[in-house]
């Protein structure tokens, strides 16, 4: 594996990440108007729609890694997948708390059933959730990774195809503020949510590559501890599911 | 083709000789039905309830067919054998599609019939053909997700858990659209004799594209 280039470039992308953090929160208080009917909870919206939307797109994107993995064979695309989905999970219990914080400022319930878009994400994050018990019920790496692999395909074309097998069992009760036809956001909110956007994305890139960085050079203090003390000697691993 | 209807033909012929899974997937319908009678304190039910009582009956059921799609090949070196053949993989996966499609028909050929008798509040003559559309497009998305999830499950460590728990999560879909579509069928009045197009065009898609993925990944499910 090379290790090198894990942590190439990791510290301006940080930066960078900051910088569009710090400025997503200070549009988010400074520069978008109160909104008339919500007040200030509806500011939660500028954190909690990207988170969504990022782990979404984290799913999706596990699923295209793992279509890697099962053409090359090359671990380094399950290492990917595996970081993708995840992040996409913290992502996306964030995404859930911060809906349910809203959805009861908003609604005036921690939970509503009507709400296609709260129930396909809570279906898909409880899909998502059986990804590590699986990687940890199977011994053998190779065949943990190739099954993995299949899972994350398989459930990164269900997260869309669910959207819309839900969207149709219920009636629309979240803002539809983003359509097909384009936002329907006042121009200061859409710039808003866009830098808010950009900043969890990056956010997610960054915490995905110190992951990467992270896994990768404890693999490789192993390999030299081993060599250095041999087999034996060296402590046993901790129970881990994600590929080496 | 025909090496998926010898594995389809030696699962059936193993299925009649130990009759293992099939009565305890209709026992278990059975009693859960029951147990619906109970829990929900009702001598009738009908319209949305009775659709759903039906539906997590039958999933129940499945799930313990399920579960045991791949064990015998898994226990008695059917995988190796099928590997060392030269036949297309894919072959695997049809027949055992197949065979839990049949499976899923002799399972609700028994279990409607009790449900009408045991809960189910209004007649079913005139609307059983878009009941039997409903069921049979429901079944195909059982198979066809239950034979993928079960061949990943079986080799993991704790099969039992995994199956359903990959399987339960991506079988939603299918199963929201099946119990909507089955709803107004079960109505005690002005029952429709047709299910709403809508869902059972959700259904239809679904069922087609997840047979489409199961076509495209199955094979890396029995490489060695």
């Amino acid at each position: 594996m090379r290790s090198t280039t894990y942590g190439r470039g990791l510290r301006p992308l940080s930066l960078l990440t900051v910088l569009f953090v710090f400025a997503a929160l200070s549009m988010t208080f400074f520069y978008a108007p109160l909104d008339t009917e919500q007040g200030f909870i509806q500011k939660i919206f500028y954190i909690h729609v990207p988170l969504a939307i990022t782990s979404l797109c984290g799913f999706v994107v596990g699923g295209l890694m793992a279509i890697g993995y099962l053409r090359t064979g090359d671990r380094k695309w399950d290492m990917r997948s595996y970081v993708a989905i995840h992040m996409s999970l913290i992502f996306g219990i964030g995404g859930l708390i911060t809906g349910s914080i809203w959805a009861k400022a908003a609604w005036g319930h921690w939970w509503v059933w009507n709400e296609p878009t709260l129930v396909s994400f809570l279906i898909v994050l409880l899909l998502f959730a059986t990804y590590q018990p699986l990687r940890f019920s199977i011994e053998d790496p190779e065949r943990q990774s190739r099954y993995a692999a299949v899972f994350a395909i398989t459930c990164g074309a269900f997260v869309p195809l669910n959207f819309i097998a839900v969207r149709l069992s219920t009636q629309f009760v979240h803002p539809r503020v983003l359509t097909l036809t384009g936002s329907n956001l006042p121009a200061p909110m859409g710039w808003t949510f866009l830098v808010s956007l950009i900043a969890i994305a990056l956010l997610f890139t960054t915490l995905c590559k110190y992951e990467m960085a992270a896994k990768n050079a404890r693999a490789k203090v192993r390999r030299l501890r081993r060599s250095l003390l041999g087999e034996d000697l060296d402590r046993p691993y901790g129970r881990s599911a994600a590929p080496l | 083709m025909k090496t998926a209807w010898t594995v389809l033909r030696k699962d059936l012929r193993m299925e009649m000789r130990t009759a293992e899974t099939v009565p305890a997937m209709v026992l278990f319908a059975v009693v859960t039905i029951v147990i619906f009678h109970f829990a929900l304190n009702r001598d009738t039910i009908a319209g949305q309830e009775a659709a759903g009582v039906l539906v997590i009956a039958l999933l129940f059921a499945a799930m313990l067919g399920i579960n045991r799609l791949f064990v015998a090949e898994r226990e008695q070196g059917g995988f190796d054998a099928f590997l060392l053949a030269p036949v297309d993989r894919t072959a695997m996966l049809i027949a055992k599609t197949a065979g839990l499609y049949l499976f899923l028909v002799v399972l609700e050929v028994i279990t409607v019939p009790v449900f009408k008798l045991f809960l189910l509040g209004p007649g079913l003559g005139r609307t059983l053909p878009g009941l039997v559309l409903v069921l049979a497009l429901t079944n195909v998305a059982l198979s066809v997700i239950g034979t993928l999830v079960s061949a990943i499950a079986v080799h993991t460590r704790a099969r039992d858990l995994i199956g359903p728990m990959i399987g339960l999560p991506l079988l939603i879909p299918a199963l929201i659209a099946a119990a909507r579509a089955a709803g107004p069928l079960l109505r005690s009045s002005h029952a429709p004799t047709a299910p709403p197009l809508q869902w059972v065009a959700t259904l239809a898609l679904y069922d087609l594209v997840f047979a489409l993925i199961a076509f495209a990944v199955f094979d890396f499910l029995l490489e060695e």
